[in-house]
């Protein structure tokens, strides 16, 4: 099957919505392919509507721009101008542009449909990026976006005790979603400090809504006594198949773990980690847009005041220009679905002043978030670093020092680190930054390497045996 | 490793250090020759990473390339034994399969010749094809066993290789492209080449190799001497990881008529092997596009249609990833190994087209017997890079590799 | 409005779940928190992303292999098996 359309949209998360929402009202036949089963993204995560029909958007932040953003999607799609394509994963988008979709499950997967758009706006989102550490690799270890996205779409908890780590303002509301849920928090453990905040408090102040969340992540963490440490990590992650416990440490300025801070935690059912995200980079790279190194060492892709990227045609919104949270990707996501719907409107645009603050915010943000610059020095020679092929620390020092492999490629191809399933998704960070070296982080080049995967989902071979 | 900056002088340059130059530096160095070796990347980045690791010796034309082949593969039996393992090395055979009548009698011809020349191969009928791959299409007819098809890793060989020389005395030096040639005199030709030039600065050597596959064209241009390597495109697709399912190489039967053809279109024979990681890999397309790399959904749709031709438990497998290489080959379909007689002063060992890991080995041992001043075990004489004529500066064959 | 319990089969043992859930849920829920193991070090694997990225989740539904366990909801009758 196929569709023509003005706009092509990926992701149906905050950013896309809104671009989609944004290029219908502005006129343009628009479809949207998204690999979940309805709208939301990672944010707006909700429980199957063919169960629960009338979300409340409890525990959800910014549930009425949803709500809004939503009823205006309905609306262009029962007037015909937005083909809603859900259930199917972009597995190439090809210049020009068409774009390949395959089913996200099977069986009884949505049907395939190739799309083919004059625009493309591509809004994948991103993921929790992750720092291996010893026992990492068990079950019962999660990613901290991965709880919270169980809760959002289950009602349930993956387990009842719980200890959350790594670094950033996302932590508080994994934190607070589980308490709020019933699951007991131990500890949120922040490597960074909060006095890293107030060289940064004059940007943050500028998007006075985070000091409201804020405040409301305080309330909760008070209500159910959840301890947040900062300047404390997780050094590993006890148990035996399965996680059972975590010890953990103070650590300095850099993240080198304090000598006689440690501490255990036992009887811990799910240990969450979170190092910031990773934006999905790789159907812009595979297009060749022009991508740069974020201030939280994240690849992301460049783009202009009305969010085009270096190749003609393509948009891009939401995390995937940087990471700064749902309100900034709404923000992208309108001022792309705009641009998209009108390229030639001749206007010279100035990006809106909001997108500014935002971004500003989010760089103040990363700034006081980093990831800490010694934890390389939390891992042992025989820590999984690559989950998929089984590629530990050691292999991959090895690779750096005997056979002089420092970036993602070489590595790959000397360790097979990034070569499995998931492609390097989650280990591919990890990996560009041992091959850079300790201590060192690592540069755009390598993280592009990594980011390259010409496939952008598994694929059935029958499937391709039907193009020509 | 030793990643030392600065120039230094030495018995031999290599420039490239995929594994015709790793291979070259490593037998150089066993020679006794001090030994530099430069690449703009790290070890293994141009097409050796980019590629399959067969060493294959059903493929080849009779001649000086099967005549090399099995050279090689002595090489790879012999005097690379102890590091077998560096590199996965692996004796898995391989078996080309018939579908159609008129392929197996082709094949069936060939088998003969083959024999003839000494090639271990064996004749499968219908049943013992199934039972060496119990998943084959029914419509196999036959095939033929090749025991002393195997493979290695590529990248490995090439970083390894790189690794033991540099044990053995030699230098390397990554990232350091060569921008031109040193030369010590002037005319028409410049006189000997004494070196080469860079970035870090100028490296003298008494000989300097070029072993940049795809590039040595370029780089021949350099020292104003014509060597015609174009880039053929192939693209290979990665399953997801399975359990063991194919045991051998496999190809299909039509692979012998595409390897040696000059053909710009694209075309593709199945060649589906499962990998220790339980990835089946299936290559290859053949395609003259110069230095194309836009994805092609045509050599995807080829690759899947040819592979569940062969395999049909394939359809229902998902494909995880595919990746390009550029073969460097030359018009005659043989590489270039040995002096350049136009340049005194430089060699060359490249356009190993779609065989350069199998070949590497040889081609590394008997250009450092003849760097060596020694006489090599096999006469160079059929892949002289004299043999593409005169220099001339403007290559009409690289107006024809962007086209 | 509750949500309808469904029953599914884990491994050929009955299994109740919520209509509406992942399978990857509806075995966490009933603290199942492995069902693969991994091919070089036989290391047990559950739920890790929870978004369908990391494929550590990975199961056989209904006899197609290699499914995220974090994405197919269940449903009833559904046969879910580990790898
Ligand atoms: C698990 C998780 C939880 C998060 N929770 C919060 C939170 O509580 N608060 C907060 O501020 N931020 C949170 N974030 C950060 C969050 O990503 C952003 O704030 C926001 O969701 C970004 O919106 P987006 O539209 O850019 O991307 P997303 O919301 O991630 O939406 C991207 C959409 O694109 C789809 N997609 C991606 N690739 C393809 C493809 N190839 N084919 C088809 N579809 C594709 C995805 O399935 C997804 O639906 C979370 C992130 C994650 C990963
Ligand atoms: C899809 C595909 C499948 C293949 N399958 C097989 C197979 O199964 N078996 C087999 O035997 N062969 C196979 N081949 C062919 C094989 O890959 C090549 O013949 C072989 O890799 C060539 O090696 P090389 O060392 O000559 O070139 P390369 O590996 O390309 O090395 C050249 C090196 O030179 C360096 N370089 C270039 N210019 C400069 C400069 N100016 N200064 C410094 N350094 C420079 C590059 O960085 C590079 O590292 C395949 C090829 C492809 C594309
Ligand atoms: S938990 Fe990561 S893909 Fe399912």
């Amino acid at each position: 099957m196929s569709v023509t359309v003005d706009v092509a949209v990926v992701g149906a998360g905050p950013a896309g919505l809104a671009a989609a929402v944004a290029a219908a009202e502005a006129g343009a036949r628009v479809a949207v392919v998204d690999a979940g089963n309805q709208p939301g993204g990672q944010f707006w995560r909700h429980a199957p509507e063919t169960v629960r029909p009338e979300p409340d958007g409890h525990g959800h932040h910014g549930w009425s721009t949803y709500l809004d953003l939503r009823a205006r999607f309905d609306a262009a799609q029962r007037a015909g101008r937005i083909t809603y394509l859900p259930g199917l994963q972009v597995w190439m988008a090809e210049p020009g542009f068409t774009l390949h979709t395959t089913a996200a499950v099977a069986p009884a997967g949505a049907v395939p449909v190739a799309v083919t758009a004059d625009r493309l706006v591509l809004c994948p989102g991103g993921y929790d990026r992750q720092l291996p550490v010893p026992g990492w690799d068990l079950p019962g270890v999660m990613a901290a976006g991965g709880i919270q996205a169980f809760i959002k779409a289950n009602g349930a908890l993956p387990g009842k005790r719980f200890i959350i780590a790594g670094t950033g303002p996302f932590l508080l509301p994994v934190a607070a979603g589980i308490a709020e849920a019933g699951g007991e928090v131990l500890a949120v453990l922040e490597s960074s400090s909060p006095s890293a905040w107030l060289p940064h408090l004059r940007a943050a102040s500028g998007v006075p809504g985070k000091a409201l969340e804020g405040a409301e992540y305080a309330a909760v963490f008070a209500r159910h006594r959840i301890p947040y440490r900062t300047r404390s990590i997780v050094t590993e992650v006890l148990g035996s198949g399965r996680a059972e416990g975590v010890r953990t440490a103070r650590v300095d300025a850099d993240g080198r773990a304090r000598p006689g801070t440690g501490r255990v935690y036992a009887d811990v059912d799910v240990v969450g980690f979170g190092w910031g995200f990773t934006p999905q980079l790789e159907l812009p790279v595979s297009l060749g847009v022009d991508t740069r190194l974020d201030a939280d060492g994240s690849l992301v892709g460049v783009v202009d005041e009305r969010q085009q990227s270096s190749v003609p045609g393509v948009y891009l919104a939401g995390e995937v220009t940087g990471v700064g949270g749902a309100a900034l990707a709404v923000l992208e996501g309108l001022a792309a679905g705009a641009a998209a719907a009108r390229p030639d409107s001749g206007v010279p645009v100035k990006q809106p002043a909001a997108i500014v603050r935002h971004r500003r915010f989010a760089q103040a943000m990363h700034q006081a978030h980093p990831v800490p610059a010694a934890w390389q020095d939390w891992l042992t020679p025989d820590t999984t670093v690559c989950r998929c092929e089984e590629v530990t620390a050691g292999d991959i020092t090895e690779a750096r020092e005997e056979l002089g492999a420092r970036d993602v490629r070489s590595l790959k191809s000397f360790t097979r680190a990034g070569m499995g399933w998931c492609q390097g998704r989650v280990c591919g960070f990890a990996a560009a930054c041992l091959g850079a070296g300790p201590g060192e982080a690592p540069d755009a080049g390598s993280l592009a390497a990594s980011a390259k995967r010409p496939l952008a989902a598994p694929v059935g071979i029958g499937e391709l045996a039907a193009l020509d | 490793m030793n990643f030392g900056n600065g120039p230094r002088g030495s018995d031999v340059l290599v420039i490239g250090a995929g594994v015709v130059g790793a291979a070259t530096a490593y037998f150089a160095a066993q020679q006794g020759l001090s030994v530099t070796v430069l690449d703009k990347g790290l070890p293994a980045s141009g097409t050796s990473s980019a590629c399959e690791g067969n060493i294959l010796v059903s493929d080849k034309e009779l001649g000086p390339e099967l005549e090399l082949t099995r050279y090689s593969l002595d090489v790879w039996h012999n005097d690379l034994a102890e590091h077998k393992k560096l590199w996965e090395f692996e004796s898995k055979g391989g078996i080309i399969v018939a579908s159609r009548e008129s392929s197996l009698a082709s094949l069936n011809r060939v088998m003969a010749v083959q024999k003839g020349f000494g090639v271990d191969v064996e004749e499968l009928d219908q049943a013992a094809l199934r039972e060496a791959e119990p998943h084959i299409s029914r419509e196999a007819l036959g095939g033929a066993s090749y025991r002393e098809d195997c493979q290695v890793q590529p990248m490995l060989v090439a970083a390894h290789l790189v690794r033991l020389a540099t044990e053995a005395g030699a230098r390397f030096i990554a990232g350091t492209p060569v921008t031109g040639f040193m030369r010590d005199g002037a005319g028409r030709d410049g006189g000997r080449v004494t070196g080469v030039r860079t970035p870090r600065g100028d490296f003298p050597a008494g000989a300097v190799v070029n072993c940049t596959g795809t590039w040595a064209g370029e780089l021949a241009a350099m020292a104003g001497v014509e060597v015609p390597v174009l880039p053929r495109r192939g693209f290979v697709m990665v399953t997801e990881p399975l359990p063991p399912m194919v045991h051998h190489k496999v190809y299909a039967a039509e692979y012998i008529d595409n390897v040696g053809s000059s053909d710009a279109g694209l075309q593709a024979s199945p060649v589906v092997e499962g990998t220790p990681s339980g990835t089946i890999l299936i290559g290859s397309t053949r395609e003259r596009v110069g230095f194309d790399r836009t994805v092609s959904t045509a050599a995807l749709g080829l690759l899947a249609r040819n592979a569940t031709a062969l395999f049909p438990f394939l359809e229902r497998v998902k494909a995880i990833r595919h990746y390009h290489g550029f073969r460097p080959y030359c018009p005659d379909h043989l590489p270039v190994i040995g002096h350049d007689d136009r340049a005194p002063g430089l060699w060359h060992a490249a356009g190993h087209e779609g065989a350069g890991i199998g070949l590497s080995a040889g081609t590394g041992k008997l250009l450092a017997q003849a760097l060596a001043g020694l006489t090599p075990d096999m006469d160079l004489t059929p892949f002289a890079p004299a043999r593409f004529g005169e220099a001339s500066p403007q290559t009409a064959s690289r107006e024809e590799a962007t086209a | 409005m509750n949500p309808q319990p469904v029953t599914i089969t884990f491994d050929g043992r009955p299994l109740t779940a919520t209509a509406g859930q992942s399978v990857g849920a509806a075995l966490a829920s009933q603290g199942i928190t492995a069902w693969r193991s991994t091919r070089k070090g036989g290391k047990p694997r559950g739920l890790f992303c929870g978004i369908g990225v990391c494929f550590d989740c990975l199961v056989t539904v209904d006899g197609e292999t290699n499914q995220r366990a974090c994405l197919v909801e269940v449903c009833e009758g559904m046969e879910v098996e580990g790898s």
